[in-house]
């Protein structure tokens, strides 16, 4: 049986489980004169058992699944001939592809030598034997165990509480898997990035202000020498997106602030609803209205006032970019502003403050924390905004500080280096992982920065 | 603005004013005829001269035909059972009630012989003259003196850092908090107690030094001790400013007013010098009241 099968199989058994489990203690209750006797809800004695019957099983399902190809390939690689053991990694990869693939049918038989003909048959044995006794044992540990569950069921048995630990330890492990996917792509990253500093040295990227990654890929190839720095990228990347957060915040806040300050509900009904469309439209969207229709226009002006423009600029992909960011700033901020108790407004009124001074002095302070973690989620969206940067703002790498000039940012750089043919171990792919630990790196620190602001300067109300 | 304060709400929207629990004995028969009030609610020297105010929540009427008249430094109670627009009606005194949009006042309110609600009235001078505490304690969250130095601020009543504190010092020391407050005057002001928080609101209220202080229950929400003395500060504030206070304690009302308003319904039954009321009401109404038949 297929994995993804056996899991709904296990699931079934689970529920099955579940409806035994709310059975036998509802009967049990019967003679004790109603479920009042039990020591819990009968929900609980079925939940306790589907639990006992779904955990394990699933745990056996998934330890099975992950481990099975490496021991079988272990398996099949010993039963080689000795003059056919690989020596390297590369021959091993490439002779366990070649098995696999006259296992599958995609190789004919006739093509290959016999002892690995034969390896192809004991592979394919041993994947089927392989998943028979996977559906086997999962069957049998959920069964088992459910059956064991639905065994123990007892009215003085506490259910509630062990279902809710047993919960508890649920949560907890979904909280640990989001921890440990962050975990794990530090470290993917961070080992590529070791990697790239063994070729590129640390000091060249970090200072260097020349950025041309095409190296030659093959020998015969002719190409540059390659240069990594990457203060263009993260000098572009900052133009770019203090563009945009100039264009956001002040819109983005004000907005906010007419719609919980002063609009009636009607209007305010119908303009955060449209405001907020601007979130759904699709980055690429964005990205043409701005190098179709902003950055023509940009470099139009600035033309016509004698100022040499480009065509693609970092004003308009900013620009634009802060258009696309106005709604998360201005929704995030309405939230914090109307959660903002009633009565300090009040209080502010009742002494002779205007609208705009009681805005100024007491709710914007009691909602800054609030507002400054919109305003980092937006200057987050900003950085890692890539598409309307590669269609509106271009790939040139130029350091400068012109918002009419064509910049790149370092997202860009990383999609580029990384699409199309690549080889993993050149310093212009690895250069991509070190460009993502670098972005990675700095947003954190803004992360840490804007807390440590807010904590200092929040007004709180209770 | 268009929240609606909860406090107002619960006070006299009209859906609570359908549900407020009435008694099938006497006090529902009596009928009470629409801006008639017994005893006397007129003055020589009135501060607040109101006369046929209304109030309208949208369609319903809030308040029914009220006139008054509130004297010069006197203290005066508004009581009455909940819903029964007391508070809707002191809101009217330094409009507050404007940030509610259904909300419609009519009639001739005038503060000092000046109308409060024509068009070309300036609301921040109104409100400075009338200040107002809340039910609930609302000290801003920012610190002690900070709080107090707010209006002064804002309508630029000290031109220098010295001229502020010694208004800061003034208006806690007449609240009577200035000898608990004055070594930590940068403390924040959320972390007092709640007695210590509403005398800090009194004190802000007065820092801006105004004719009439509004008291929306303001001991509703604090223990007997910070209670008393809250009264305390009452007593001595009214020989300095007109002070009108909703409660709905009576014992409270009868021992910080001058003068005490029974409002029922919407209406105002009875005006009278306090121990009047309490000792000999005139309207059957009040007495039902104050002697805990209902309410």
């Amino acid at each position: 049986m297929q994995p993804a099968n056996l899991f709904l199989l296990t699931l079934v058994l689970a529920v099955l489980a579940y409806g035994f489990g709310y059975a036998r203690s509802r009967s049990l209750a019967m003679p004790l004169g109603g479920i009042r006797h039990l020591k819990s809800l009968p929900f609980y004695y079925g939940a306790r058992a589907a639990l006992w019957s779904g955990i394990p099983a699933l745990l056996v399902l998934g330890l099975w699944a992950a481990f099975q190809g490496k021991v079988i390939q272990l398996i099949v690689v010993g039963g080689l001939p000795p003059e056919l053991v690989p020596n390297t990694e590369g021959q091993a990869s490439l002779l366990l592809s070649k098995i696999s693939n006259v296992a599958s049918g995609a190789l004919p038989v006739g093509f290959v030598e016999a002892p690995i003909a034969e390896a192809a048959e004991r592979l394919q044995a041993l994947r089927a034997q392989s998943r028979m006794l996977m559906s086997v044992l999962v069957v049998a540990v959920a069964v088992l165990a459910g059956f064991l569950g639905w065994l123990r069921i007892r009215p003085r048995l506490n259910a509630r509480s062990q279902v809710e630990s047993i919960l508890k330890w649920l949560f907890f492990a979904c909280a640990a898997l989001a921890i440990l996917t962050t975990v794990g792509i530090i470290f993917s990253v961070a080992f590529e990035t070791v990697r790239f500093f063994g070729k590129v040295p640390f000091t060249e990227f970090i200072f260097g202000s020349q950025w041309s990654p095409q190296t030659a890929l093959r020998a015969d190839q002719v190409a540059a020498e390659g240069a990594f720095g990457m203060i263009p990228l993260f000098t572009g990347t900052l133009l770019i997106s203090a563009i945009a957060m100039i264009v956001a915040v002040p819109v983005g806040l004000l907005s906010a602030i007419y719609l919980s300050e002063y609009a009636n509900r009607k209007v305010r009904g119908v303009v955060k609803p449209l405001l907020e469309m601007l979130a759904g439209i699709p980055t690429v969207v964005y990205g043409f209205f701005a190098a179709l229709t902003v950055a023509p226009f940009i470099s139009d002006v600035a033309d016509s006032l004698g100022i040499n423009a480009s065509s693609q600029s970092a004003l308009a992909a900013g620009g634009v970019m802060g258009i696309m960011i106005i709604p998360f700033v201005s929704s995030l901020s309405d939230d914090v502003i109307n959660a903002v108790p009633q009565s300090l407004r009040d209080g502010s009124l009742a002494l002779g403050a205007t609208q705009s001074e009681t805005m100024k002095k007491v709710i914007f302070p009691a909602a800054l924390p609030g507002i400054m973690g919109g305003v980092l989620l937006a200057v987050s969206r900003a950085i890692g905004e890539t598409m309307i940067v590669v269609m509106a703002a271009g790939l040139a790498a130029n350091l400068t500080a012109n918002p009419l000039e064509t910049v790149t940012t370092v997202t860009v750089q990383i999609v580029t280096l990384l699409t199309g043919d690549q080889e993993f171990d050149s310093a212009k792919t690895l250069a991509a992982f070190a460009l993502g630990a670098m972005l990675f790196l700095s947003t954190l620190l803004l992360n840490v920065i804007a807390l440590k602001i807010v904590r200092k300067y929040r007004e709180q109300y209770d | 603005m268009n929240t609606m304060n909860s406090s107002i709400t619960s006070e006299a929207s009209p859906q609570d004013e359908a549900t407020v629990p009435v008694p099938e004995s006497k006090p529902t028969d009596t009928v009470i005829e629409e801006g008639k009030t017994v005893g006397k609610p007129y003055s020589d020297d009135a501060k607040f001269k109101l006369r046929d105010v209304e109030v309208f929540y949208g369609e319903s009427r809030a308040i029914k035909k009220i006139s008054l008249d509130i004297a010069r430094n006197e203290v005066i109670a508004f009581i009455g059972p909940s819903g029964c627009g007391k508070s809707t009606f002191l809101r009217c005194l330094n409009r507050m009630n404007d940030s509610i949009d259904i909300c419609r006042v009519k009639g001739s309110l005038q503060l000092d012989d000046q109308d409060i609600y024509d068009s070309k009235r300036d609301v921040v001078e109104l409100r400075a003259r009338v200040g107002m505490v809340f039910q609930k304690p609302n000290p801003f969250p920012k610190s002690i003196y900070d709080n107090v130095a707010y209006g002064p601020r804002i309508h630029g009543l000290a031109n220098r850092k010295s001229d502020l504190d010694e208004i800061v010092e003034n208006s806690l020391r007449k609240a009577g908090l200035w000898e608990e407050v004055k070594d930590r005057l940068d403390a924040t002001a959320t972390g007092m107690s709640g007695g210590q928080q509403q005398r800090l609101c009194i004190a802000r209220a007065i820092a801006v030094s105004p004719e009439v202080v509004l008291m929306d229950e303001p001991c509703s929400a604090l223990d007997p001790i910070a209670t008393a003395k809250v009264e305390e500060l009452i007593a001595e504030l009214s020989e300095s400013y007109t002070i009108v206070i909703v409660t709905h304690s009576m014992q409270q009302a009868a021992r910080v007013s001058h003068r005490t308003a029974y409002f029922h319904l919407g209406h105002l039954v009875e005006v009278n010098e306090t121990n009047k009321v309490f000792t000999s009401p005139e309207h059957e109404l009040t007495e039902s009241y104050i002697t805990g038949r209902f309410g």
